[in-house]
């Protein structure tokens, strides 16, 4: 029983932890919109949260056990995802690629997901301390 | 936690954009402030901005600055006013090189800036609050 739900945990919190660098990266693409060439960047946020639960101990996560072995994470930017450039769809005169409205929207759709994720959170603790509590 | 960085990030666009706010105000101000054209009289200033990393160990993030201001190097406007005290030989005035239109669009791109980072910033307060009242339940 506690083993699932500390899955389950993991997995929010693994997620929870993607959608707020998500959120992070995002929020800098806003910021810059002013930017001289600034390139607006995020995360492809299913290939990131697959590696991530791999990385907790999935079925297929790779091992390292020598020092030598390379980390699969190498090369992404805090072991957990990698960012990646947008594509420009309207490409301004001082090299910027941000496009406020779709910045912000991405950035509300991932707040939205961020709070559904935070309710599962809350719905596995009450499920354990309802758990523990009936006897 | 790293949502504590969207505040960060935004706080320095809402300082950057301030910034540019300023020198729009301080370009229209002075606008209509003659000067001889020998003496040196008000140039257009603008802001360039520049991103830089918020915190360290914040990764990719980058927040923004305003780099440098930098001032307009287009000629004074020349307004032929003979009676006008600062007029010069020919009866001609110099004015600043402000293009009072260019610098409304300024102000306008600003201030949508400056709303859209102040949105951001509740949203992430919003969910901090979320996330904290997460231990409460």
């Amino acid at each position: 029983m506690l083993g699932k739900l500390d899955r389950e945990l993991a997995f929010v919190q693994n997620a929870l932890d993607l959608r707020a660098r998500r959120q992070e990266l995002l929020a800098a693409n806003i910021a810059n919109a002013d930017t001289p060439n600034y390139k607006a960047r995020d995360i492809d946020f299913q290939s990131a949260l697959r590696s991530a639960m791999g990385a907790a101990g999935g079925p297929l996560a790779l091992s390292r056990t020598a020092a030598g072995h390379i980390d699969k994470s190498a090369g992404s930017v805090g072991g957990l995802a990698e960012a990646k450039y947008r594509t420009v769809l309207q490409p301004s005169l001082d090299g910027n690629t941000v496009d406020t409205d779709i910045e912000r929207g991405h950035f509300a759709e991932n707040a939205i997901h961020y709070q559904f994720l935070l309710e599962r959170a809350r719905g596995t603790f009450r499920t354990i301390s309802s758990a523990l509590e009936s006897r | 936690m790293s949502m504590l960085n969207v505040f960060q990030i935004a706080a320095s666009a809402l300082t950057a954009q301030s910034m540019r706010l300023n020198a729009v105000a301080s370009n229209l101000a002075n606008v209509d402030s003659a000067h001889s054209s020998t003496g040196e009289g008000y140039k257009a200033k603008q802001v360039v901005f520049e991103a830089v990393p918020v915190a360290v160990g914040a990764g990719y993030a980058q927040g923004v600055r305003v780099k440098e201001v930098v001032e307009d190097k287009a000629p004074a406007r020349q307004v032929y006013d003979p009676t006008h005290p600062l007029a010069d030989a020919k009866g001609y005035v110099s004015y600043p090189n402000v293009d009072a239109v260019e610098e409304m669009v300024n102000m306008i791109s600003a201030s949508r800036s400056y709303q859209t980072n102040a949105e951001m910033m509740s949203t992430a307060k919003e969910l901090t609050q979320r996330t904290l009242a997460l231990l409460q339940s």
